[in-house]
């Protein structure tokens, strides 16, 4: 009997009797990280890495049943063997790693296999099975070094403060944003950020994290003050009128989708930077030859295509359909 | 090189018009003198001879990158852009290249006539040397199509500022005869080969579209009206023994018109004609879409010739024996019209446009009622006391178009776009009913909002029903108004006719697949047009 079964909850342990990032309500969910995609309200308890729990609170509320892990530290449920290994994605993003009878399954909910500075680094894990995510599996998707995508927007940067501009760069409030805080801090410039993501780094703190210091936009802060900063706002606040009312504003976005001419005019930004906190297609072929799988199953992305190839250089793989990626369909949209 | 690509990254990244104004002119204050021609010649359309044809490129970049064809045409569908494609999917540069935008376009052209392994050879040792922003304008050289929304209008405009030069004789040079290995930039924007003095054409009136009961407009009788001609508003200007056709685009396109060249012995000097550009085939007005076969063409075949002859019909005198008439009323310039034309030898391909006469307005309307059958898009109504205003000017000239035809027609294909829209859902292919079947009838990719087209992009995703390739056959649910302009039978489409101009008008949420129009009515609307 297979460890994993895919079901319209979403993917279920049947020995273990519980879900790994379920999009239904269940009694116990497995959760990778805490982007919205992977995890939902509703369930009756839930396990995740230690540093995804102040985000689970932060987000879905304080009454919830979480019990945490550290990397590599193991849990038995119903026989089951249930480990977290980094997934690299996210602050306390994990690889849910099962075993059972010598039978090993790694769900790798989304991850990147290049270190950004702020989130545990991924760590391949030896399994007979691999789920894998495939959000950048086409072959025109290469990253360049975080630390030139970094110097792209810090020239950009240089140039909108010369011509007093506002730079407002766009980045998720889990991941994308702490990364951004952590590479531009350098600038010697003031972060202001969205409350959204203020949130989430005051979480982060209490945790222990080690975060560069940030400013919470408020109406207080002048707009000449933040022309002479870096403005970071989650995607959806981009499009506002608040910042239609800044002096001169200019959107950056940072995002892998990027990497496409016509994704980035579509988006109508000022500027588009393709740093991405998921594997590209060489970081997607060496995380999954790494596990030494046999079988592969392929997840949100660009599946059909992705499974099709790793079958063509030997790999055994099956699409699947879920409903993460959701969130990534707005960051092109 | 690397100016240049940071230009083109400029100019894709805005739509506004002063922003990539801004960008040309900084280019142009920047950029290697020796560069600049090339430059100007690409964004007008002067395309050197293609050294390598998409075939070769695609199989080499295939090669190169050393993965499945059907990857690469994944890709390809992704990106919905060759150059682009073969840019990303490239293995990093070994080493990185310095030479200039000149020497790169230099090199292609010396490839014209080699083998295609000394060509093979040249082309992947150039994408081992450049980034992926360059190596996507290297590919873009080969192919000399440069589509980023830069008119010859906003260049000339761009080159007028950074040089201190009129639009107007900018315009002039660079439409002129000229070769960007052996002309500088200085000596190209100040016309050094061609007479700059002779060709001045006036700005255009306009009109704006009638939104009011033209009985508004007062008594019939000071108003003059003519037929809206569906074909390409122009001028012709002959001073000092020479010939000047432009375009309402401000472009200069005598050398696309060569019936029209004769004017030149006819016409005496001092003379600019407005009118428009029509295909006149034996007196008889053409379709627009046929006349859209002559335009832009380098050379034009004699078969074009025969079958889409250009005339011109005249709507105005701007000026006569050498004095600009614009600040005469349009009753006396009209009457300066009528004696010029009828000054010349008789002929069949520069013509009056005629002045329609009507007492009431109602009678107008009537007449207006007819358009269509004479390949004419309404009626121009214009003030007998107007002066000829540059540019629109509210109240004196009136465009009264009668409206276009439509039918309500339900979504059954979508295709993702490409360019800008690349990765969206964004050309549909619609349906009418034909019976218990469903029929397509048109195509379209125009009319909806950006917001409406992720909107459908969305339903397409989630009611895509069959796959073949890009194409997704969707559940018919979504009504929408097509407009067009005419109808015509055809044999090559299933439903026997075919649509002119077909565009999304409106999106109809309120109607159901159920509502949409059937063939039969469009075949109803075709007999009535025969």
């Amino acid at each position: 009997m297979a460890l994993i079964k895919f079901t319209s909850k979403g993917i279920y342990c049947p020995k273990g009797d519980f879900y790994i990032d379920p999009w239904k309500p269940v009694h116990l969910a497995v959760t990778t990280h805490g982007h919205a995609d992977h995890v939902k309200t509703g369930n009756q308890a839930y396990l995740c890495h230690e540093l995804t729990k102040p985000i689970l609170l932060q987000r879905l509320g304080l009454d919830l049943k979480i019990q945490t892990l550290a990397y590599g530290e193991q849990l038995q449920i119903n026989g089951v063997n249930v480990s977290l290994f980094p997934a690299g994605h996210v602050i306390g993003s994990a690889q849910v790693r099962l075993a059972y009878k010598g039978e090993i399954y790694v769900v790798s909910g989304d991850y990147k296999v290049v270190y950004d500075g702020i989130s545990t680094a991924f760590e391949p894990v030896k399994c007979h099975t691999f789920v894998s995510e495939s959000t950048f599996g086409l072959p025109i998707y290469n990253w360049l070094p975080q630390q030139q995508v970094f110097d792209q927007i810090s020239n950009w940067l240089s140039e909108n403060w010369l011509q007093k501009k506002t730079s407002i760069l766009t980045a998720y409030s889990l991941g994308k944003a702490q990364r951004l805080i952590k590479g531009l801090s350098g600038t010697g410039r003031k972060l202001y950020v969205h409350s959204a993501i203020a949130n989430l780094n005051e979480a982060f703190i209490k945790a222990g994290v080690d975060l560069p210091e940030t400013i919470r936009i408020s109406p207080e802060i002048s707009k000449s003050e933040l022309q002479e900063g870096i403005v970071i706002v989650p995607p959806a606040v981009a499009e506002g009128r608040w910042i239609k009312s800044l002096m001169h504003p200019v959107t950056g976005v940072c995002s892998g989708w990027m990497q496409v001419r016509a994704a980035r005019r579509w988006r109508g930004s000022d500027a588009g930077f393709a740093l991405s906190d998921h594997a590209d297609w060489p970081g997607l072929l060496s995380a999954i030859q790494a596990t030494e799988a046999e079988k592969v199953y392929v997840t949100h992305g660009y599946t059909a295509i992705f499974a099709k190839y790793l079958n063509e250089i030997g790999i055994a793989a099956e699409e699947v359909k879920t409903q993460y990626g959701i969130e990534d369909e707005e960051v092109i949209h | 090189m690397k100016r240049f690509t940071e230009l083109i990254a400029q100019l894709e990244s805005s739509n506004k018009t002063n922003d990539k104004l801004a960008a040309l002119v900084a280019y142009f204050n920047e950029a290697e003198d020796q560069d600049k021609p090339y430059v100007i010649a690409m964004f007008t359309g002067k395309r050197p001879k293609r050294p390598v044809g998409t075939a070769l490129l695609k199989e080499w970049a295939i090669e190169k990158s050393g993965i499945a064809a059907w990857l690469f045409t994944e890709s390809y569908h992704h990106v919905g852009d060759l150059s682009e494609t073969i840019a990303l999917i490239l293995p990093p540069p070994k080493q990185v290249s310095d030479l200039q935008l000149n020497e790169w376009i230099k090199a292609l052209s010396a490839l014209n006539g080699q083998d295609d392994a000394s060509k093979k050879h040249f082309i992947t040792n150039s994408w081992d040397s450049l980034e992926i922003p360059e190596r996507f304008v290297f590919n873009k050289l080969i192919s000399g199509n440069f589509r980023i929304g830069i008119s010859g209008k906003m260049l000339v405009n761009a080159l007028a500022r950074q040089s201190n030069i009129p639009a107007n004789q900018i315009m002039h040079s660079i439409m002129g005869n000229w070769n960007p290995e052996e002309i500088t930039y200085k000596e190209l924007l100040a016309g050094a080969h061609v007479n700059t003095d002779n060709s001045w054409p006036y700005p255009f009136c306009l009109a704006y579209a009638l939104d009011q009961e033209p009985a508004s407009l007062g008594a019939i009788q000071d108003w003059q009206a003519e037929w809206k001609w569906d074909g390409i508003r122009g001028q012709i200007v002959k001073r000092g023994g020479e010939l000047f056709i432009w375009s309402r685009g401000e472009e200069l396109v005598t050398d696309q018109f060569p019936e029209l060249h004769f004017l030149r012995e006819i016409l005496p000097d001092g003379t600019v004609l407005d009118g428009e550009i029509l295909a006149i085939k034996a007196g008889k007005i053409l379709p627009f879409s046929l006349l859209q076969q002559r335009l832009n063409r380098k050379t034009i075949a004699k078969s074009q010739l025969e079958n889409v002859p250009v005339g011109f019909y005249c709507y105005d005198l701007l000026e006569y024996h050498g004095k600009d008439q614009r600040e005469a009323t349009l009753n006396n310039r009209r009457k300066n019209l009528v004696q010029l034309i009828a000054g010349i030898p008789e002929q069949e391909m520069l013509l009056l446009s005629p002045v329609i006469t009507a007492k009431t307005w109602a009678e107008l309307g009537a007449l207006r009622a007819d358009s269509r059958a004479m390949n004419s898009e309404g009626l121009m109504l214009k003030k007998l006391d107007s002066l000829y205003h540059s540019g629109r000017k509210r109240g004196d000239w009136w465009k009264w178009k009668i409206n276009p035809y439509t039918v309500d027609a339900v979504m059954i294909y979508a295709q993702k776009g490409s360019g800008r829209r690349a990765g969206f859902f964004t050309d549909y292919t619609f349906a009418v009913r034909d019976g218990d079947q469903l029929i397509t009838i048109a195509k379209a990719y125009s009319g909806l909002t950006d917001a409406e087209i992720k909107e459908v992009d969305a339903f397409v995703k989630k009611n895509a029903i069959e796959k073949f390739g890009p194409v997704r056959t969707v559940k018919p649910i979504l009504v929408f108004e097509i407009a067009f302009e005419g109808i015509a039978e055809s044999k090559r489409h299933k439903a026997g006719l075919a649509l002119r101009f077909p565009r999304i008008s409106r999106w109809r949420k309120d109607k159901k697949a159920e509502e949409i129009n059937t063939l039969t009515d469009l075949r109803q609307l075709l007999n009535s047009t025969l």
